[in-house]
């Protein structure tokens, strides 16, 4: 009985979450073959990213809101693999290839900054994803085929400045997911995606037991202990994040191959908050987070954003409603999210403080 | 002369020169096309009025030692209520105004203080928890509108006749009550007077306060906490009254940015309120732990005559409307900038 | 005998032109437990910063003197090089990662582990952690000390008192150590937990290890070390064998007189009356590290009354409990009523004023100008510099007005009443905490650690300044942890020991009273009348 309350209460958001998600199964009442299909394409487009938020967890820099940079060099590599026109599954690991080291850097510049705003890591990334996107518009609806001359008709109009609004990702589509598909009733499972998805879940399992590993965990746990033990604190900062923002790279490709059109200016601003609120919804916090969490938050958050709009209109006579709910839950988590956490680290600061006095 | 020169410089700081010099820059150039200057600096007047209130909300969460206060869609939310309200009355110019206010400014007060009891749980993270419990707020809010239970023909949708619409219309009720009080022109400018008076006159309401006791005490609550509670000072009370006035003042913000916008966007039009004031206060020359009321509206005068200046002016140099993408690149590096340069606050 | 572990020779240092340590030799043979006594400020720290070669020493211009290791000169110019060379220390913070399990805490940044595929394209970084091999070891040091923790569980959910055994187990699983520093460690610890450490310290000195064991508490000095030097304002008053001395030497010697005995400020008063302002009744204050554990004082009105006694021990904790900015429960009459504990207000409306020993954290409002600094408390307490009318607005002429006739008679050196405190000396922002006492007019004036980090011509001022306040008619509590400057003012010391009232003494008691109060000895006890004390 014990065992049950203890389980209860480590995982009270998931099961919460369950929950809610099995009443708006109930009242949604989709078929349950749509239901599957749903569930299984968005786990093979989200996971990636989702799981690219673990690593900075870990290294105390909370949820890295400033993924959007990853997925930015992502789209970046994708609008000129694009222009020049790779196809196929060699196409895509190209792709993927080029935005290795763009997301690096990009990601290294992340690091550098947050560097600079310790214990404000969360507000700045995110502002630096806001930001990021205001030059990257700024790069691909104005100076591309003004100043940067640019002319490819899948990608522009020629007679106004910019990208086109939607890129047709058409030599790229789905080349990851149909390189071996199980069907089961009308789902396509696409295995390759879901291993490369296992792969990536081993690799950061594997990498937290490895000597970098353990000293972002030590970074993550206390910095000054950390660097009084010798562990270069700011060098594995930087590092984390810049593992962080290469994945949400390739997260970022592995989703828009699945979807098969890339929206220039829109298919990035809400990677950050939606796979944010996945993980927070598979229970992890602003200083934990686990794969089983990442991979069992995807399911949850996303099984909800299917069955909301049904539910909604089942329920209060509105698919809008239901449209709604699912934002407003994506906000509300984490927002909740941050205030338990800063609650319980304000408890700990106060007796550092007091602490001060005497020292 | 030169040391006075110097003593300006630094008074008004490089950030706000470089602006206004560009600012100038983007006046002449204006002034070598065929667009018409006045016409320009007349529209950044209005805009100056009508968000010079979000602005000067932003002051009292910084000097109670809350910080930017990102939630500013909290108080938003609670003008809006007032506008519908006064909408839904078919109430029209000053009375629409005032009933608007007059619903939104306690809607204010109450939902600022239960946001204030939260912030002051959650010290030193108030401005990541502030910014999603306002994203919250305005996604709660959606629902709402999609269920509250207004009537009046012109604000819910024709079809099914629930659900408020998305963009609402007060030209035929309130709208340009104060834009329209007492306007005049001199130069070929048009000044709404009834707008900046309004804006003034809260500025100075806003600027006696921090000279008052409870003011100053607010100040030092926001400044050094410790000494705060030493002069027997109540931290959280302070606290809250910065939060309560901020909000109280967003909500007032917001009605009077509907009137004079001329429509009110529900559901997520509110969503990122809170940035451009945030910008705007920095730009002024306010940091996220010290803001006077001169630099609420150094920032806002700055922020909105760049913003209508260099959208006109680009639109001439190189096609397409720049200057969404301009406020989001000037106003979140302003963000950075001061996120970046303030020491302490280190996670425990 | 043979070469000694660590020599130290002649180490001299000093920061800015002022001097901190003065020639100071200490010599640590093999397998001894040396025991370094100081109070605060006696330059302990500033030894070992040296010692470990911290960046604050390199950064400052180095020292001067000579450090050998078992023989051989060396210089570290780097904590790592110290460790490198055998040298341990255990800090008096916990550098325990709670989220770690204790094997995991151990082998901080020293982990074993074992290549595999990717470290050898990517490089020793990605190589897995040796866990079995790690484990092993942490078991090997924890039997070293006799402990019976498993090594697998999280330091988190230990109890305190084993946290301190973990750093030791850290220190000793490194190769080739030979010298281990512990700082204040049984700070922390219950008597029980600190018996059982003592316990530890005997058994690793006897495998071998040299121990430099500096502590506040003299009856573990007495209990453990082989020998003990005692350093006092950055010199060194005597070092020798433990037999040597008695703990109220000890105790005589770390607060003794300074060399140039400050005189007698403000001369003789005229005798202190006998009408109790404040009666103190089992008063506890929970302010960590200073804990008060039950107090019973009176203070008579208009005298000056010290508060003394070793680092640690709660003297500070008095102000700041009466005070109402720690925890306090007891019993507190204030002119014959009782006055509230935990409500700075209510003290503050009584007419009580509090100089804090925390300068910079609580005594002031570091970004704001010196005039608001002097008038904010009054204002807000006592509704002084408003305009008058309903809306209370500042008088900013008035707050002008008043901090230049403050500047001018408190001597602050400044460019002006807006200038920002921040940019001040630390005299100088005493000064200004004075100043805000003196506004608030108080019946009632606390002080505590009034001449800390200021430089000797700001001391003598203030301490004028208190005394002049005590002659407009206000009792005075100053509490600080240089006993000359107590002497000089007071009219009566209180000296407090573990929490509790050691004893009362005249200033002009000899110094082995004090010493003996500060260790906790009754006078009666050794057989000294205590015939000064009022």
């Amino acid at each position: 009985m014990n065992q049950v309350k203890k389980f209860v209460s480590k995982n009270a958001v998931p099961i919460l979450f369950a929950i809610v998600c099995l009443l708006g199964v109930y009242y949604a009442e989709m078929p349950g073959q749509f239901l599957l299909m749903e569930i299984v394409k968005r786990m093979a487009r989200n996971s990636f990213l989702v799981l690219s938020l673990i690593i900075p967890v870990v290294a105390g820099m909370g949820l890295n809101f400033g993924i959007v940079l990853g997925a930015l060099a992502g789209q970046i590599a994708l609008i000129l693999s694009t222009h020049w026109e790779w196809a196929g599954i060699g196409g895509l690991g190209l792709t993927a290839l080029l935005a290795t080291p763009l997301a690096a850097l990009f990601g290294f510049l992340a690091g550098m900054v947050l560097n600079k705003a310790k214990g404000r890591e969360m507000i700045t990334g995110m502002v630096m994803g806001f930001f990021a996107n205001g030059v990257y518009q700024f790069i691909f609806l104005f100076l591309v085929g003004t100043l940067i001359p640019f002319d490819n008709p899948t990608l522009r109009i020629s007679t106004s400045p910019g990208l086109r609004n939607t890129v047709n990702l058409s030599r790229l589509r789905g080349v990851l997911d149909n390189v071996w598909t199980v069907q089961y009733g009308f789902t396509k499972i696409p295995i390759v995606t879901f291993m490369v998805i296992a792969l990536l879940a081993v690799a950061i399992w594997a990498f937290f037991k490895t000597k970098l590993g353990q000293d972002f965990r030590a970074v993550g746990q206390d910095r000054h202990i950390a660097g009084v033990a010798g562990i270069q604190t700011d060098r594995n900062r930087i590092l984390a994040i810049v593992f962080s923002t290469v994945l949400a790279a390739w997260g970022q490709i592995i989703f828009l191959q699945n979807i098969g059109t890339l929206n220039t200016y829109n298919s990035h601003e809400q990677v950050g908050t939606f796979a944010i609120a996945a993980l927070l919804i598979g229970g992890a916090s602003v200083t934990r987070a686990t794969i089983g969490q990442a991979l069992m938050g995807t399911f949850l958050f996303h099984l909800l954003f299917v069955v909301s709009p049904s539910a909604g209109q089942a329920i209060f006579g509105s698919a809008q409603v239901g449209e709604y709910f699912r934002v407003f839950v994506a906000y509300g988590i984490i927002a909740i999210s941050l205030a338990l956490h800063a609650w319980r680290s304000k408890s700990l600061s106060k007796v550092s403080m007091e602490e001060d006095v005497t020292a | 002369m030169k040391e006075r020169l110097i003593k300006v410089y630094q008074g008004f700081g490089l950030p706000r020169l470089i602006i206004s010099a560009f600012l100038l820059v983007l006046i002449l150039v204006a002034a070598g096309t065929e667009l018409s200057v006045a016409g320009l600096l007349s529209d950044s007047l209005v805009r100056i009025g009508q968000n010079g209130i979000y602005v000067l909300a932003m002051v009292p969460s910084i000097q109670a030692g809350v910080g930017l206060n990102f939630g500013l869609p909290v108080g938003v939310i609670a003008g809006m209520v007032g506008v519908l309200v006064a909408m839904e009355n078919s109430l029209l110019g000053f009375g629409g105004f005032i009933v608007a206010l007059l619903v939104a400014i306690p809607l204010g007060i109450i939902a600022g203080y239960l946001y204030s009891l939260l912030l002051n749980r959650v010290v030193g993270q108030e401005m990541m928890v502030g910014t999603y419990v306002g994203f919250s707020v305005v996604a709660g809010m959606c629902i709402f509108w999609l269920m509250a239970p207004f009537k009046n023909p012109a604000l819910i949708w024709p079809v099914g006749g629930q659900g408020l619409r998305v963009t609402l219309t007060l030209s035929d009720t309130f709208g340009g009550t104060l834009n329209k009080f007492l306007p005049f022109q001199i130069f070929g400018l048009s000044i709404p007077t009834g707008l900046l008076l309004f804006y003034a006159f809260l500025a100075f309401l806003l600027w006696l306060f921090l000279r008052s006791k409870p003011g100053v005490a607010m100040e030092v609550v926001g400044r050094n906490p410790r000494f705060a509670v030493a002069a027997g000072l109540n931290i959280n009370a302070y606290r809250s009254l910065g939060v309560v006035l901020s909000t109280v003042l967003a909500a007032i913000g917001y009605v009077v940015y509907a009137q004079s916008f001329g429509f009110a966007q529900l559901y997520n039009g509110p969503l990122m309120t809170a940035f451009p004031a945030v910008a705007a206060v920095l730009i002024g020359g306010a940091s996220t732990s010290q803001a006077k009321v001169v630099n609420a509206i150094i920032g806002v005068v700055l922020f909105q005559t760049l913003l209508t200046v260099a959208m006109p002016v680009t639109n001439v140099l190189i096609e397409g409307n720049i200057s969404e993408i301009a406020r989001v690149i000037v106003s979140n590096a302003m963000i950075l900038y001061a996120l970046t340069r303030v020491t302490g606050g280190e996670q425990a | 005998m043979s070469v000694p572990v660590l020599e130290m020779k002649n180490i001299s240092k000093s920061f800015y032109g002022t001097q901190v340590l003065k020639n100071i030799d200490l010599r640590v043979a093999k397998g001894e437990i040396h025991c370094l006594v100081g109070e605060n400020g006696a330059g302990k720290s500033t030894l070992m910063n040296i010692l470990f070669g911290m960046s604050v020493i390199t950064n400052t211009g180095g020292y001067d003197g000579q450090i050998l290791i078992n023989g051989e000169h060396v210089a570290f110019n780097s904590p790592k090089a110290a460790i490198e060379a055998g040298i341990g220390m255990v800090h008096q913070e916990f550098m325990l990662l709670p989220g770690f399990t204790v094997t995991e805490n151990i082998k901080l940044n020293r982990e074993d582990t074992k290549p595999n595929l990717f470290s050898k394209i990517f490089g020793k970084k990605l190589e897995t952690l040796d866990r079995k091999k790690m484990s092993a070891d942490a078991r090997t040091a924890l039997d070293k000390l006799g402990m019976n923790i498993e090594e697998w569980v999280t330091v988190e959910g230990l109890p305190v008192g084993y946290l301190q055994f973990v750093e030791i187990a850290r220190e000793i699983d490194k190769e080739g150590l030979q010298l281990l520093v512990l700082d204040e460690p049984t700070a922390v610890l219950t008597e029980s937990e600190a018996e059982q450490f003592l316990e530890v310290i005997r058994r690793l000195a006897d495998t071998g290890i040299s121990i430099l064991f500096i502590t506040h508490r003299l009856d573990e000095v007495m209990a453990v070390a082989d020998n003990i030097t005692i350093l006092k304002d950055g010199e060194l008053v005597r070092s020798g064998p433990t037999e040597s001395f008695t703990i109220a030497q000890i105790a005589e010697l770390m607060v003794g007189r300074r060399i140039d005995t400050s005189a007698r400020i403000g001369g003789e008063r005229p005798k202190a009356a006998t009408e109790k302002v404040l009666e103190i009744r089992d008063l506890h204050v929970d302010m960590p590290g200073e804990r008060l554990r039950g107090i019973d004082l009176d203070v008579y009105k208009g005298e000056i009354l010290g508060i003394g006694g070793l680092a640690g021990h709660g003297k500070i904790a008095l102000a700041n409990g009466i005070m109402g900015l720690y925890q306090s429960v007891g019993q507190v009459r204030y002119e014959g009523t009782d006055l509230p504990l935990n409500s700075p207000r209510e003290a503050l409306n009584r007419g009580l004023a509090f100089v804090s020993e925390d300068r910079r954290g609580v005594g002031l409002v570091l970004e704001d100008t010196i005039a608001n600094n002097i008038v904010l408390t009054s204002m807000q307490v006592q509704d002084k510099f408003l305009k008058p009318g309903p809306l209370k607005l500042k008088d900013q002429k008035k707050i002008t007005q008043h901090a230049l006739e403050s500047i001018e008679r408190f001597d602050i050196r400044c460019t002006g009443p807006d200038q920002i405190v921040r940019r001040l000396s630390g005299g100088n922002q005493q000064k200004v905490c004075i100043a805000r006492a003196f506004t608030q007019n108080p019946k009632l004036f606390f002080v505590s650690e009034p001449t800390r980090g200021i430089d000797v011509g700001a001391k003598a001022r203030v301490l004028e300044l208190i005394v002049e306040l005590n002659r407009m008619g206000a009792t005075v509590v100053i509490t600080s942890s240089e006993l000359a400057e107590l002497r000089s003012i007071s009219d009566r010391i209180a000296i407090i020991y573990e929490g509790k009232l050691s004893g009362v003494l005249a200033p002009d008691a000899p110094d082995l009273e004090y010493g003996l109060l500060m260790a906790g000895k009754s006078l009666e006890e050794v057989g000294v009348s205590e015939g000064t004390a009022n």
